[in-house]
């Protein structure tokens, strides 16, 4: 159980900020940070990992107290042995794949771990090339890898799989969740893509302004108001185009683009880059062999 | 040819460039990751020696480790270490000179690391000192073969602080600039001319390895 309740003034690009947040996520679970940029998701990792320090309040983590401005506690990041994967994945350029893993070995801990990591993302074949020679789904399995070879108790991905396209996200995805059930993680995502966040966790919560503004189950989350449909995928809206009386919405689902036909009001209410669900219910689907 | 001044000066740069080396590493970490208010009264004083006259600081030097004053006098009872007029204090007033052309180039290149490289290593239970040693310094050799040359080459090509402080001991504190100019003085052209060609083929020859370096064209060839 990770018991965060906290305030930290943060000075972002809009000005000062207040971070204010009261978290519990329970053990085992995979949980999603989601909200716009400069939100605060970020900070809340920062400052569970111990590279920021809150203001007031306290964090305890499985019954130990990680940091309480009252009684002056405050763990290091040192101490406090997080799994933290960066979004720029932070690999050390100097060595090798092989001796970044072997890098975050504790003092006397046995290197099967690394070779047992090794097999789990299929880094096999790159050990021993410089992260600089990989491609960014490699590096990206590479610096998940790393993340865990202490053997931590919770992981932290910050935006992991931002920079990488479709396919490999889905690998990536499947990667993730493997090690989350394999190592028995309290998982924490930051992520601005719906798909994957319904994809990964349990239970999601919403920041705005350095506060949790929303929180639920994942599928609930984000249909909130809305009827089970029949069917229904997530999208991001990268066209809108007005013929006559109707506006065509281009939504890419997946690595396919869906032309839906919306009115005046709807076409409006969407921007570019929005994220929206594409869905139906009177209809029934139609599946064809391909 | 009096070979003398030269093993002199190369001496002398060698022992600054070693000993600046591992005063500077601390400090440039220090002023690449701190939030001090301090800062900018330590980096002052850190770049100093780059704009005062060699004069000055050579004055200074000289009145401070001047046995007649607190400070020399204290040195000279309690040590036994006369400053002035000894080779030790030519490596004492290099190191203060030549500072800055050290921690410059460090700090620049600690400061071009990406902090996520140290907050990785920490989160991995990895202590600040094995960070510095095994993340930070691999990563910037350019800067720190940078920061070695000019060090070296700045306190070869040292004059007014020497003469200031050293003077013109022979094997002492003669070094090949100070005895450049006492040949000159003696109008003995051919021999300022011998110590100035070797200065200049020395000094020439370690900037170009430099370059070279960092600029990875000898890693081209050997590939």
């Amino acid at each position: 159980m990770i018991e965060i309740n906290l305030t930290k003034k943060l000075r972002s690009t809009g000005g000062s900020m207040l971070l204010d947040l009261e978290l519990k996520i329970k053990k085992g679970e995979f949980v999603s940070l989601y909200g716009v940029s400069g939100a605060g998701k970020t900070c809340t990792l920062r400052v569970l990992s111990g590279l920021l320090t809150p203001d007031k309040g306290r964090i305890v983590v499985n019954g130990t107290t990680w940091f309480d401005a009252g009684k002056k506690i405050n763990l290091s990041p040192q101490q406090r042995k997080i799994g933290y994967v960066f979004q720029d994945y932070a690999l050390f350029p100097n060595m090798t794949v092989r001796q970044n893993l072997e890098f975050a070995l504790q003092k006397g801990q046995s290197k099967s771990i690394v070779d047992n990591l090794v097999a789990i993302v299929e880094l096999g074949d790159f050990l021993n090339r410089k992260p600089s020679t990989l491609s960014g789904g490699q590096q990206q399995r590479v610096a998940l890898a790393r993340a865990l070879v202490q053997r931590p108790e919770i992981l932290i991905l910050d935006e992991p799989l931002s920079a990488l396209d479709h396919k490999m996200r889905s690998k990536l995805q499947e990667y993730i969740l493997k090690v989350h059930n394999a190592f028995n993680l309290t998982t924490i995502l930051v992520s601005h893509n719906i798909g994957e966040i319904v994809k990964l966790s349990n239970h999601i919560y919403e920041l705005h302004n350095g506060r949790v503004v929303r929180e639920g189950k994942a599928l609930d989350f984000f249909n909130a108001e809305r009827n089970s449909a029949k069917f229904r995928f997530t999208g991001e809206v990268i066209h809108i185009e007005k013929e006559e009386v109707i506006y065509v919405v281009s939504v890419l689902v997946g690595n396919s683009v869906v032309k839906v036909v919306t009115d005046r009001e709807e076409a409006l209410a969407l921007t570019l880059g929005d994220q929206v669900f594409v869905a139906s219910k009177a209809f029934n689907p139609i599946l064809e062999r391909i | 040819m009096d070979w003398q001044p030269l093993v002199l000066t190369f001496k002398l740069a060698f022992v600054t460039t070693i000993i600046l080396l591992v005063i500077a590493v601390p400090i440039a970490n220090w002023l690449s990751s701190t939030h001090s208010k301090m800062k900018p009264v330590v980096e002052t004083l850190v770049s100093m020696p780059l704009v005062l006259p060699p004069t000055v600081l050579g004055f200074y030097m000289l009145v401070a480790f001047s046995p007649a004053n607190f400070f020399g006098n204290w040195l000279n009872e309690w040590l036994g270490i006369r400053l002035i007029f000894s080779f030790e204090g030519l490596v004492v007033a290099s190191i203060i000179y030549s500072l800055p052309f050290m921690v410059q180039p460090l700090q620049a290149g600690l400061a071009s690391i990406s902090p996520t490289l140290k907050e990785a290593a920490y989160t991995m239970g990895k202590s600040k000192r094995t960070t510095l040693f095994r993340i930070l310094l691999p990563n910037i050799k350019s800067s720190i073969l940078t920061g070695i040359v000019l060090t070296f080459a700045h306190t070869v090509g040292e004059f007014g602080v020497v003469l200031m402080i050293g003077g013109n001991m022979p094997g002492k504190t003669k070094v090949a600039s100070i005895a450049i100019y006492d040949e000159v003085e003696a109008l003995n052209y051919a021999a300022a001319n011998n110590y100035s060609m070797i200065l200049f083929a020395i000094t020439f020859a370690i900037l170009l390895l430099v370059y070279l370096i960092n600029g990875g064209y000898l890693k081209r060839y050997s590939r």
